[in-house]
């Protein structure tokens, strides 16, 4: 194996209001299940390695986390280079119940908007209303960047991370870069 | 003549001249000007020429109404046509030319269709364009063209950027006059989200000009610095200037458009920026807009809306004439004959249609200032011709018999005033007339309604029908008030209007043709429309040859329908056309008001989407490689993927030919990434497969690769693909590369709503993996010398796969041939593609190796007669029709399609069938032609008996090959059927087996 590359590189553009950059490689596991299930929450959990999320919600720490992405359906987030395990780990708890867990951290790209305008950028790009009263910290939408789907949630006040697919991730940058071209604040929020 | 007063000016900055050039003349202005206030500054009152007749149209409004003064903009990638001068703001170096005259502004050729008119009435287009048919596209078309069009096209491409913006807001307030500005305290007092938009850059609206004085606040200019303050402070008010309320749309979507440089071109950021907001509730506060008057000569330059005249004076320090008529149907005109004598100007006559029995508060305040009014009287005719020189006064109530001449440069009148209800309008407000104003005004029974039925829409100010500032102030406190209410939220007990001080005005009353009993004469020089020269006699002859319809004699008589879209001529044509019916206003009612308001910019509407941005393009991990490998690019839905590789100076079919070669003879390398996978796994999945495909997939064993069909529920092909069994549980779907997310969707709809309780997940993995086909005879040999994993006959046969290790790469092998080569198809994590493409460009440098690409890959598997989705399939034809019978299991009780490919239409033995075709002189038959059949349908066409589906020249074969559906064309092996070409030539083609190559299968089995 070589070493794993992202989309991009790692490009990044620090000229506007906000800050853009692609990182990773992280670690995604897509699990489908019922998830009032026990075994569901505990093989989430124990590769998430954080409160089991509630409904548009994702807890994140570090590399770490569950995003809720439907009624049967999480994002587990660990570092990249265990994710294998993982899986393994996770198919043991889920022996014997009925559910899906699939490596998907290639097949995306993962973004970060940084800075003061973050709420701004992303509202120029997803129909998600992005007031600060009701978009906090911790919130986890499944929406749109402009034509592609996209997913995110605000890690803190000033850090938002995106999650697409990877075969647009050059198209998400461009779009983030134009939506956060110098002059362009809006001052809404 | 126009020109600068020496005081007046309360939007200007006298301090700052800004030069700008119209027509190539140097002008000069001040910071705070519109175009409009600047040109008539510089007495330049003519500023175009009207549709039809090309007459000289002067400026006539002050705002977005304004249907004459439009300006082409700019030059080069900041060209822009028909932008209004009354609502472009000055900048330094704004370079303007008037539109729709030629060859000068002062001297037009087009002017002679004046001299016509009495050849270019109502419905000219229709009568005179007609016959005979073939002079329409000769003669009438170009000559229309060339003498029509308002702006020019722009010719280089824009160099601004533009931008969307989403909002959320629990009320939305459209417009930012004291209406607005009172409507968003009230409603902001209870801490909910509030969003203002005002359309121009000052607060305040037409009450800073009309005056008038707050109990509270003194004088209104002090009442709106007070309350701007107080919102600016609030956290939860948004105030937004220079955003115009552009339309309102179904479950509180409206949109705003705001111009963010339009005064300062080049400035850093988007252009405009297109608000997308959702509001629980949208209060207009749009306004009213002034009417004109209809009199003969109404359209000569230097008559303008009163108001206009009085904004031009007290906003921007403009006098547009020394002597100024005044013509009214109402007391709000007054205003204007009185701020023009403050500002020292004069007003021969104020011209009054009514008789009032007794003088309201205007009209004594005009006569103590020395004006003489003229109650019960009428302007029979304008005189002038590119400006006005005087005007002939009649008594309203006769014909039009001249009682005397008053010379003037500018007359100004005021027909009374309508309410701006287009946003109420859009989703569906009624209106109701209001007889006492003459108007249309918002019927509050009749709101336009959400989802729970509740109007969603409330009208404040002058924009529901209230005109004095304390009813204005009254009125949308009123709105506020009762808007939050319904959403559940609480005023301050201590929350009110502002008291105004009630200013008593006389009634006043409707005028729809001045004389009242003018002659046909004088009614074909009233004008309606300005821009497409509609005039009163226009309606008349509408009605008098029927058309009762207000939405007919519109279209008609184009009236309404130029670029201002009639927000001056609407309601004095409908009140023409009442009149010419006999009957009332409401009974014609109005045409369909839609938005947006004003013209919003198409740039504003795409948003981001220009440029490099204009649409996503999917990469697949090698992209780049590709592109640096001499890749020509072919769209493959959202993706790009590689045509073909030309080396330097080889042409592309020379390449295609090439790389197929290539790939039977050697080794061929093709990126396959973006072939869709999905996962299907749960206890039900096989189950839920033998459903999804034509044949049986829950009889795969674990390790095996199987071939399957998938159709729509109505029996036709829509995808196709390898499935592998992974585990007991666990499927692997490869789709079509167009197919991935429709398939996906296919199978999530049908688990969701059909077969909600199988225990079947679905994951579409396409973009985890990097895929690459190696294919040709080395393609073991290749995978030998990378090391790793055991890829022999023995190990991994035909339709088998492997997990396993190749190279250090950890990877998925599928044993499967879509060319009919040994073929393997490798996943691995996308992240490893790039270097694992590298790894076997290495390993097979001295086997011959090369990437191809999708053409190379479409003949490669036409020469083995595999079928295309897209190309043998059009939505129109079943797996029967391909010879697939194979791939329909007969054992299973049903799958998707089973029921529909039993009716007769699909079971008829007449369906055109797949065969292979051969020219008979190896050239290669066009893609999609027909093969003619004898005699001739009903349509007196040519009978047709086939059609080509796929088509190449195969380089291994030498010749041209094809596939094609043939009537009865299994059957007729051998036999000679000709497709006429679009060239001219008849190509003969024999009907054959359509595997050409390797019948046997014995390459791909090795």
């Amino acid at each position: 194996m070589s070493d794993p590359v992202t989309a991009l590189n790692h490009l990044s553009s620090g000229d506007g209001i906000a800050h853009i950059a692609e990182i990773g490689p992280l670690g995604m596991i897509t699990l489908r299940g019922d998830l009032r299930a026990r075994a569901i929450q505990a093989a989430a959990i124990s590769i998430g390695r954080v409160e089991f999320p509630e409904m548009r919600h994702c807890n994140s720490a570090g590399e770490n986390g569950i995003a809720w992405m439907s009624p049967d359906e999480l994002l587990v987030m660990c570092p990249y280079a265990e994710v294998g395990e993982a899986l393994t780990k996770m198919n043991t708890t889920l022996a014997g119940q009925h559910a899906l867990a699939v490596n998907v951290s290639d097949a995306r790209a993962v973004f970060q908007v940084t800075g003061p305008y973050l709420r701004e950028v992303l509202a120029k790009l997803a129909p998600v209303d992005l007031d600060p009263g009701v978009f906090t910290p911790g919130m986890f939408r499944r929406t749109r960047l402009a034509q592609v789907p996209a997913a995110f949630w605000m890690r803190d006040d000033q850090t938002a991370q995106i999650i697409c697919f990877r075969s647009v991730a050059k198209y998400v940058f461009d779009l983030l870069c134009m939506a956060a071209q110098p002059g362009s604040e809006v001052n809404h929020f | 003549m126009s020109t600068r007063l020496a005081t007046g000016g309360r939007l200007l900055n006298k301090s700052k001249p800004l030069g700008f050039t119209f027509n190539g003349k140097q002008m000069r202005g001040y910071e705070g000007d519109t175009l409009a206030s600047a040109l008539l500054a510089n007495d330049q009152m003519l500023v175009g020429r009207s549709f039809k007749y090309h007459r000289p149209r002067g400026i006539v409004a002050a705002g977005p109404e304004e249907p004459n003064a439009l300006m082409n903009l700019g030059a080069e990638g900041r060209f822009e046509p028909n932008a209004r001068a009354t609502t472009t703001e000055l900048f330094e170096g704004l370079e303007a030319n008037s539109q729709n005259h030629w060859p000068s502004l002062e001297f037009d050729v087009g002017a002679i269709n004046k001299h016509l008119s009495r050849f270019l009435p109502a419905g000219f287009y229709y009568k005179m364009f007609m016959y005979p048919r073939s002079f329409w596209k000769h003669v009438y078309e170009p000559f229309i063209r060339k003498s029509a069009g308002l702006g020019k096209a722009p010719k280089a491409r824009d160099e601004d950027t533009y931008e969307h913006f989403y909002a959320f807001c629990d009320v939305l307030v459209v417009g930012g006059g004291v209406a607005g500005l009172q409507a968003a305290k009230t409603a902001g007092q209870t801490g909910a989200r509030v969003i203002v938009m005002e359309q121009s850059e000052h607060w305040g609206g037409r009450a800073l000009v009309d005056g008038g004085t707050v109990v509270d606040d003194g004088p209104v200019d002090k009442f709106v610095e007070q309350i701007f303050s107080e919102l600016e402070a609030m956290d939860n008010v948004q105030l937004r200037s220079r955003c115009m309320g552009a339309g309102v749309y179904d479950h509180g979507y409206a949109l705003g458009y705001e111009r963010l440089s339009d005064h300062k071109p080049g400035r850093d950021g988007p252009r405009h920026r297109l608000w997308r907001v959702r509001a629980s509730h949208v209060i207009t506060a749009t306004g009213a807009l002034e009417r004109p008057l209809s009199f003969a000569g109404n359209d000569i330059p230097g008559v303008m809306l009163a108001a206009a005249v009085r904004d031009y004076a007290v906003n921007f320090g403009v006098s547009v004439g020394d002597r100024t008529v005044v013509v009214t149907n109402n007391d709000n005109a007054y205003l204007t004959a009185i701020s023009l004598k403050h500002a020292g100007l004069d007003v021969p006559a104020i011209i009054d249609a009514r008789v009032l029995s007794q003088d309201s508060a205007q009209v004594a305040q005009a006569k103590a200032l020395g004006i003489r009014v003229m109650m019960g009287h009428a302007i029979a005719s304008v005189k002038g011709t590119k400006r006005v020189t005087g005007v002939e006064i009649c008594a309203q109530a006769g014909e039009g018999a001249v009682l005397e001449e008053i010379s003037c440069d500018a007359v100004a009148m005021s027909g009374g005033w309508s309410p701006v209800v287009h946003l109420w309008s859009h989703c569906g407000g009624k209106l109701r007339w209001d007889a006492v104003n003459a108007c249309f005004s918002p019927d509050p029974d009749n709101p336009p309604k959400g989802v729970d039925g509740m109007g969603f829409v409330t009208p404040a100010g002058a924009a529901s029908g209230v005109f004095a500032l304390d009813d204005v102030l009254n009125d949308a406190h009123a709105a506020a008030e009762g808007v939050m209410t319904t959403l559940g939220l609480r005023l301050p007990k201590d929350s009110a209007a502002p008291v105004a001080e009630h200013r008593g005005d006389a009634p006043m009353a409707p005028v729809w043709m001045m004389p009242q009993g003018a002659n046909v004469k004088l009614r074909e020089k009233a004008w309606l429309d300005y821009q497409n020269d509609v005039k009163v006699s226009d309606v008349r002859l509408a009605a008098q040859e029927g058309f009762v319809s207000v939405e007919h004699a519109k279209r008609y008589t184009t009236l309404g329908m130029a670029t201002d879209q009639g927000k001056l001529s609407n309601i004095n044509g409908l009140a023409t056309l009442a009149g010419a019916l006999d009957t009332d206003i409401p009974n014609v009612g109005t045409t369909t008001f839609r938005p947006p308001y004003h013209p919003i910019s198409m740039a504003a509407i795409a948003g981001e989407a220009k440029g490099h941005v204009f649409q996503p393009i999917r990469r697949t991990p090698m992209h780049d490689w590709h592109n640096n490998n001499g890749a020509e690019w072919e769209p493959v839905g959202a993706w790009r993927r590689p045509y073909a590789y030309p080396k330097p100076g080889e042409s592309t079919h020379n390449a295609v030919m090439r790389e197929v070669t290539n790939t039977r003879e050697k080794l061929g390398l093709l990126d396959a990434s973006t072939l869709g996978k999905l996962i299907v796994k749960g206890p039900d999945a096989g189950r839920f497969l033998d459903m999804m495909y034509t044949n049986m997939m829950s009889t795969l064993k674990i390790g095996k690769c199987r071939y399957g069909l998938m159709c729509s529920e109505n029996g036709f092909l829509i995808d196709d693909g390898v499935v592998a069994r992974i585990d007991a549980d666990t499927w692997l779907c490869h789709t079509t590369t167009g197919g991935a997310e429709n398939i996906h969707g296919h199978m999530e709809e049908w688990l969701q709503t059909e077969w909600w309780d199988w225990n079947v997940y679905v994951a579409n993995v396409t973009e985890q993996y990097a895929q690459v086909a190696v294919v040709g005879p080395n393609a073991r040999k290749a995978l030998e010398k990378l090391g790793g994993m055991d890829v022999s006959r023995e190990a991994l046969g035909f339709m088998e796969w492997a997990d396993g290790d190749l190279g250090g790469f950890k990877c998925r092998v599928y044993r499967i041939s879509f060319s009919g080569e040994l073929s393997y198809e490798i996943a691995v994590d996308a992240a490893q593609g790039q270097a694992f493409w590298d790894a076997l460009m290495v390993a097979g440098n001295d086997l011959g190796v090369m990437p191809y690409g999708t053409e190379a890959l479409h003949i490669l598997r036409a020469e083995k007669g595999f079928i295309m989705i897209g190309d043998e399939t059009d939505g129109t034809v079943i797996p029967q029709d391909l010879g697939l019978h194979w791939a329909i299991s007969k054992k299973k009780e049903d799958f998707l399609g089973k029921r529909a490919q039993e009716r007769s239409h699909m079971t008829d033995p007449a369906r055109w069938k797949l065969v292979g075709l051969e020219t008979t002189d190896g050239s290669t038959l066009p893609d999609g032609a027909y093969a003619v059949a004898t005699g001739t349908n009903a349509n007196g066409q040519r009978n047709v008996q086939g059609r080509v589906t796929s088509s190449y020249h195969s380089p291994t074969l030498g010749k041209g090959i094809a596939m094609g559906l043939v009537l009865n064309g299994p059957d007729r092996m051998g036999e000679v059927i000709t497709f006429p070409g679009t060239d001219g030539k008849d190509y003969d083609a024999r009907i054959v087996d359509p595997v050409f190559y390797d019948k046997e299968g014995e390459k791909q089995n090795v």
